[in-house]
């Protein structure tokens, strides 16, 4: 008897509180942006390289005279990225001035950059750059792909381990790149803001940064936002997760070793516990 | 339990050694310690945390090595940790996805002695280091979150902090003496570095205790009886250590499955956003193991005496773990095994179902609707942790105490091999070869 009232209890319990959940969740809320393909989502998914370039090519000609890309130029040559050859990285590093120093008069010098050197950025600090963009700052782009996310929500989350989905913070990127329209008629928008439909609250300082026919591909790639955007954010992803090849071909063989590993245990396992004889006292090896 | 045999070393080096320290006395006691036949595979989670301990020590004395405690170079010393040095990645990814794993770990050993009453006479001592190692655990795994210099890490570390000031007389002392200064800043970086180098170590002391109090008492089993004759118990090698060795490899395959290919699973976007004490993130939330004591610490809504109710809150999250350390004498019954314990399964059910639950109200926001009716917000996400956080105190302070003295316990077999007999050998002689053990 207790058994059936307790059970019922907690079965009312548990539907009030979904029934709650599911209530709280309708109301004017920023739409979930819609999962988009990866090449480098799931357990096998891996960067494509072409797309990494064109990546970085988007990135180069657009957001970086916005956003800064804290990462060595010889990142740009490192398997499990863009591999653009040593050769190829060189002299892009040599288009950029660093400042070094001091030398033996004890002045800071000007001097063409070195694969070593870090991609310089277009401001000299955070402050700068908020000023060129009426007081936003641009936020680093390094990390950018991981550092934005949107809620799921219950069950998707849970789900989400079993669909390997991780890709919270591309699909996100890449809807907002895609989001700017005409604001609803009753909403205002500041000077200096933009509406975009993706963006929590739907007011951007950034203006839509990327428009048809903008950068130049010489592979015969479509250029449209849609496109650029696509390779933005896979190049966004990788700089975000430079080993992220590494880690899944690792990941595989450890699995494959560990799987192994199991079925022989387990198997000794058994074999062990079904030659015990309880009747005599069991002499410890 | 005779099968436990006193160790005497036959060749003379050994006598020699043996004599003046007995450390091979206690190898050979680790090794023929009898354990119950019965034990299924929850008890192999105290050799997975055993594991995971010194997993966690070995990789962490790496990373430190890599890390610089500097609030301008800490979220840039990870980055470099997972970029530049050789295989730090994995390094990173193995400590960060630990402390996770070690947890899923801990509350799956400590259900599991909530379930089969590990914690009664006589492993009241037992169970009340683990609770110390708990508490233990939680003060290193929050200091360590703060280290990287998040968004997450130093907000988290910031609102946590705060709720000292809530203490009557020296609150505001304490806060500062907490964080070193008046924000968290470098001295609060620095300290919380020193102190979760040191605090693993710690743990390693406590786990000392835990291992050696089991070894006084001996392991508990499923059916809760306690160990009468030699046909109870198998020597814990080879027996014991096989079966832990499947449990531990199916365990680091599931961490594998983290480490490898979802790292970020369990993290927080914000914390790749470097900390910036003028930017408050819009949902400050701790990490998920965490989350049921928070919305206990949010839950309390009442000032009493002239005393802030966060100055209760803060004893209500402290007193929800405290609560357990008295859990020998608060349950009355002298069943262990909740398997013969009817009402209590389905109590222990709702205790689960509310630890969830409260898990949930601490990810949320506080002002969240959870139920509404005709546009009024009848409940909110307060409500709801202030309901679960009532059950969970009532379920320590009303419904252990009086169960013991109403319920009726189902029969309990006569002995350890009975109950092994009955469930899985069909009267089948001892030792008949389709495996006597009910769970392999
Ligand atoms: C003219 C300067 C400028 C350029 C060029 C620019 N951005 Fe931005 N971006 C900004 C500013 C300013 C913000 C901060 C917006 C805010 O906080 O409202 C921003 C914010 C963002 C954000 C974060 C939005 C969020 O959720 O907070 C993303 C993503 C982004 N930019 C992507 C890009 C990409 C990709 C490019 C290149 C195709 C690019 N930006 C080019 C100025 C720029
Ligand atoms: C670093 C953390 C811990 C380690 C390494 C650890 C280790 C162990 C080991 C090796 C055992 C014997 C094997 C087993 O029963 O699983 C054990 C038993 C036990 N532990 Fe822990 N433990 C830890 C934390 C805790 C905590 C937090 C609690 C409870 C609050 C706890 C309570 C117990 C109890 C009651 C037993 C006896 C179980 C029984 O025999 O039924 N332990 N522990």
């Amino acid at each position: 008897m207790t058994t059936r009232i307790a059970a019922l209890a907690s079965a009312a319990i548990l539907a009030l509180f979904l029934a709650g959940v599911a209530n709280a969740e309708s109301g004017h809320e920023t739409p979930k942006p819609p999962a988009q393909k990866w090449s480098f989502s799931g357990p096998f998914g891996m960067f494509d390289r072409a797309q990494l370039q064109r990546g970085f090519q988007v990135y180069r000609e657009v957001c970086s005279s916005c956003h800064s890309m804290n990462i060595p130029f010889r990142n740009l040559s490192e398997p499990g990225g863009t591999e653009f050859t040593e050769a190829q990285v060189k002299a892009l590093a040599a288009e950029y001035k660093v400042q070094d120093g001091p030398n033996d008069d004890g002045n800071m010098f000007e001097r063409p950059a070195q694969p070593s050197d870090k991609i310089p950025y277009n401001f000299a600090n955070p402050q700068q750059a908020a000023a060129a963009n009426n007081g936003a700052m641009p936020p680093p782009m390094r990390l950018l792909a991981k550092a934005r996310t949107y809620e799921r929500g219950f069950p998707l989350w849970l789900i989400d381990v079993f669909t390997q989905y991780q890709e919270q913070g591309p699909d996100y990127i890449y809807a907002l790149l895609n989001g700017y329209e005409e604001p609803p008629k009753d909403m205002v928008i500041d000077a200096g803001q933009n509406y975009n439909k993706y963006m929590p609250g739907h007011k951007i300082a950034m203006a839509k940064p990327l428009n048809d026919g903008q950068v130049t591909y010489t592979d015969g790639s479509p250029q449209t936002v849609e496109q650029y955007s696509r390779d933005i954010v896979a190049f966004l992803s990788w700089t975000a997760d430079p080993s992220l090849e590494e880690r899944k071909k690792l990941g595989f063989r450890v699995l494959i070793f560990l799987g192994v590993f199991l079925g022989l245990l387990l198997y000794v396992k058994k074999k062990l516990w079904s030659e015990i004889d309880y009747e005599k006292p069991i002499k410890a090896h | 339990m005779s099968a436990h045999t006193k160790f005497a070393p036959t060749s003379k080096t050994a006598q020699w050694f043996e004599s003046r320290l007995p450390i091979l006395g206690v190898a050979h006691e680790f090794l023929t310690f009898p354990t119950p036949r019965n034990l299924n595979y929850f008890w192999t989670f105290g050799g997975i945390l055993a594991v995971m301990l010194v997993m966690q020590i070995v990789t962490g004395i790496i990373l430190a090595m890599h890390y610089v405690p500097d609030t301008k170079l800490a979220f840039e010393s990870v980055q470099a940790i997972r970029r530049d040095v050789n295989f730090g990645w994995l390094l990173q990814s193995m400590h960060a996805n630990g402390a996770t794993m070690f947890f899923i770990a801990v509350y799956v050993h400590m259900f599991r002695g909530l379930y089969f009453g590990s914690y009664k006479q006589p492993r009241e001592v037992l169970w009340i280091l683990g609770v110390i190692i708990l508490l233990l655990m939680m003060a290193t795994a929050f200091m360590g979150y703060v280290l990287p210099y998040g968004q997450m890490s130093g907000w988290g570390a910031t609102v946590i902090t705060n709720f000292f000031t809530a203490i009557p007389v020296v609150g505001a002392d304490a806060l500062v003496w907490l964080r070193g200064g008046y924000t968290i800043d470098q001295a609060t970086l620095n300290r919380f570095f020193s102190l979760h180098f040191l605090m693993p170590f710690m743990i390693f002391g406590v786990v000392f205790l835990h291992i050696w109090a089991l070894h006084v008492v001996g392991n508990n089993n499923p059916t809760g009886i306690s160990v009468k004759t030699n046909k109870d118990t198998v020597p814990f090698h080879p027996y014991m250590t096989i079966k832990d060795s499947v449990s531990l490899v199916a365990f680091a395959i599931f961490f594998a499955m983290f480490i490898f290919y979802m790292p970020d699973f369990f993290g927080d976007a914000d914390n790749y956003v470097e900390f910036n004490s003028l930017k408050t993130p819009a949902h400050i939330k701790p990490e998920w193991y965490f989350l049921p004591f928070y919305a206990i610490l949010r839950a309390i809504p009442f000032t009493l005496f002239g005393l802030p109710a966060t100055l209760y809150g803060l004893i209500a999250m402290f007193g929800s773990i405290a609560i357990l350390a008295f859990l020998p004498w608060l349950d009355t019954s002298k069943i262990r095994s909740t398997s013969y314990r009817p009402a209590y399964k389905l109590f222990f059910g709702l205790f689960v179902i509310a630890c969830l639950i409260l898990g949930y109200c601490g990810s949320q926001p506080t002002d969240k609707a959870v139920l509404q009716i005709g546009g009024n917000v009848v409940l909110d996400m307060t409500g709801l942790a202030q309901i679960f956080t009532a059950y969970y105190f009532a379920h320590f302070l009303v419904v252990l105490p009086l169960l013991g003295l109403f319920e009726k316990p189902l029969k309990l077999p006569a002995s350890i091999a009975d109950s092994v007999l009955i469930k899985g050998g069909h009267g089948m002689p001892y030792g008949a070869a389709a495996e006597p053990q009910t769970k392999g």
